[in-house]
């Protein structure tokens, strides 16, 4: 049952998964969801300019994110349309540019589904000794900038007035994201990028009393959708991207079911006298 | 500038002629504040007369496009801001607020909680607190770092009458304690803090300053707010008298100053 491509393509999506949960806590905490989006549609855009002047795919993706980001910046401090309109247009305009583009380098011969949806099951050991390394920077990274980064999403001016950083850690941390969208393209594919940073951050909030424990809880729950959708599509045939979103939507979905009961919990009804 | 903060040593703040100016308009122009230490000096103004705007250039937040700005070496400062929309998916205890921008004890949390008066909140996340509770826990995460200035935008918000009065207090309290100084900001005007040592009135510009009773009856002051504004500052600041009292008093004379004319209140003083 464990083929040797099945194995690889667990090691690399858990190792995906562990990386995207403490990220994934922070877009969705700072309600950045569709900045993820626009920056992962983006990349088809890095994917094509790579082609265009061959480079390594992972880092032409990582450059037009970086680039995405900056601009959707530069936009929103001219003023006029909202974030919400800019990013629409960021985002459908990068992707159908690099569409465009692999439409006409006709000497290149690219599945672009590949892109779109990922294909885990083809990973390398050497695309997997880079999402543990990419993994490793950007765990590193976040570990530094947690505490600017936490301080600011409750309040920028807040965190600013008292001597940290705000808009750099935010900087620093879309490049993260950038980082971690070019690494999982492979896996995911860009359309589905972003639910596996959301979806299992999400799921975790029903489980976590602290950001931080939102944080590795949404590590471990993404590696469990990872392995869950891994061994679904071996079990079902079904495609092994969207199989692992289905599975982690699964985990999302359970989740919902037990805080219900845990209303009814003395601990909680406590708590809510004293808000009172 | 320099010299004039270096020969004050209480000084926390000193803005002289400073403007903002955003999109060809200046939000505030002129405006000369300063801050000592165990000072408290309240903002008030109406709505988009620059209150934030001169607290957030004061903090150095905001960069003046003229004028100059100069804060006490290593100023520490403690910031309690006008709006907090905290996320829902944020799971944030009230303990965990404390510990935002900087590590402190267990122990000196739960002191800044117990002197704010939500120690038995600490578990509590901060989305379930209600409006009054939430700006207390906000004023315990500011007071902890034991600042050299306390920045208040706003701390009575949401907070019903009797709950002011009692927050005012609390402010009045930790700068006699701390020591520390405080730039409060007010537009409801209702109840303006009647221990500030200087009210400045803001509308773009500085309009009037003063003592709390001598900017209420100034001309300037009547006319931005209008004669009533200025009879319920007065109100206030009479009733101050009798805020030391024990919490079940203060509060029902409160209660009956809302409601009624201030006839009723010197009756009710008599009581006492």
């Amino acid at each position: 049952m464990f083929d040797d491509f099945f194995t690889r393509a667990l090691v690399a999506g858990i190792g995906l998964a562990l990386t995207a949960g403490p990220l994934g806590c922070f877009i969705v905490w700072r309600r950045m969801a569709y900045f993820g989006d626009t920056m992962a549609h983006s990349a088809l855009l890095g994917v094509a300019l790579a082609f265009l002047f061959e480079i390594d795919l992972t880092l032409g993706v990582f450059i037009v994110a970086a680039l995405v980001s900056v601009a959707l910046l530069a936009l929103q401090k001219k003023g006029g349309l909202s974030t919400d309109a800019l990013l629409g247009i960021l985002s459908h305009s990068t992707l159908a540019i690099g569409l465009v583009m692999v439409a006409f380098m006709t000497w290149i011969r690219v599945d672009l589904l590949s892109f779109l949806f990922g294909d885990i099951l083809a990973v390398t050991t050497s695309d997997i000794a880079i999402i543990y390394a990419g993994g490793a920077v950007v765990i590193g990274a976040l570990y530094f900038l947690w505490r600017p980064l936490l301080a600011s999403t409750v309040s920028t001016e807040l965190a600013e007035s008292e001597g940290l950083k705000p808009d750099l850690s935010l900087f620093a941390f879309k490049l993260l994201m950038a980082l971690v969208i070019a690494i999982a393209m492979k896996l995911v594919g860009i359309l589905l990028i972003t639910s596996l940073l959301i979806i299992p951050a999400a799921t975790a909030r029903r489980f976590a009393a602290t950001p931080e424990q939102m944080a590795l809880t949404a590590s471990l729950l993404g590696a469990g959708a990872v392995t869950l959708g891994l061994f679904g599509s071996l079990e079902y045939d079904t495609p092994s991207g969207p199989s692992i979103v289905v599975a982690a939507l699964i985990l999302f979905i359970l989740s919902l079911v037990p805080i219900r009961l845990r209303r009814t919990d003395p601990q909680n009804s406590n708590r809510r006298e004293h808000a009172k | 500038m320099l010299d004039a903060s270096q020969n004050t040593p209480g000084r926390l703040i000193d803005m002289k002629n400073v403007g903002v100016r955003r999109g060809g308009r200046w939000l505030v122009r002129g405006i000369d504040l300063c801050v000592n230490a165990g000072e408290i000096v309240t903002l008030i103004g109406p709505n988009g007369s620059g209150k934030s705007t001169t607290a957030r250039t004061a903090l150095g937040v905001v960069k003046p496009d003229e004028g100059g700005v100069t804060r006490k070496p290593q100023l520490k400062v403690g910031y309690v801001p006008q709006k907090l929309a905290i996320d829902w998916t944020l799971p944030l205890s009230v303990k965990r607020l404390m510990t935002l921008t900087e590590n402190h004890p267990a122990r000196e949390i739960e002191e800044a909680l117990e002197a704010v008066g939500i120690a038995h909140m600490e578990r509590a996340e901060v989305q379930h607190l209600s409006g009054g509770e939430f700006q207390r826990a906000l004023l315990a995460r500011a007071i902890i770092r034991k600042p050299d200035l306390l920045v208040l935008d706003e701390p009575v918000q949401g907070v019903d009458f009797t709950g002011q009065v009692a927050l005012y207090r609390l402010i009045k309290e930790i700068r006699d304690r701390t020591g520390c100084g405080i730039l409060l900001i007010s537009h409801d005007l209702h109840v303006v803090m009647a221990d500030t040592d200087t009210v400045v009135c803001l509308n773009g510009h500085i309009c009037c300053r003063g003592t709390p009773q001598s900017v209420a009856s100034s001309a300037e002051y009547l006319k931005l707010f209008g004669t009533r504004a200025a009879e319920t500052l007065a109100l206030y600041s009479h009733h101050h008298d009798h805020t030391h009292l024990p919490d079940g008093r203060v509060r029902f004379a409160d209660g009956t100053i809302a409601e009624t004319c201030s006839d009723q209140d010197h009756e009710h003083d008599h009581h006492h």
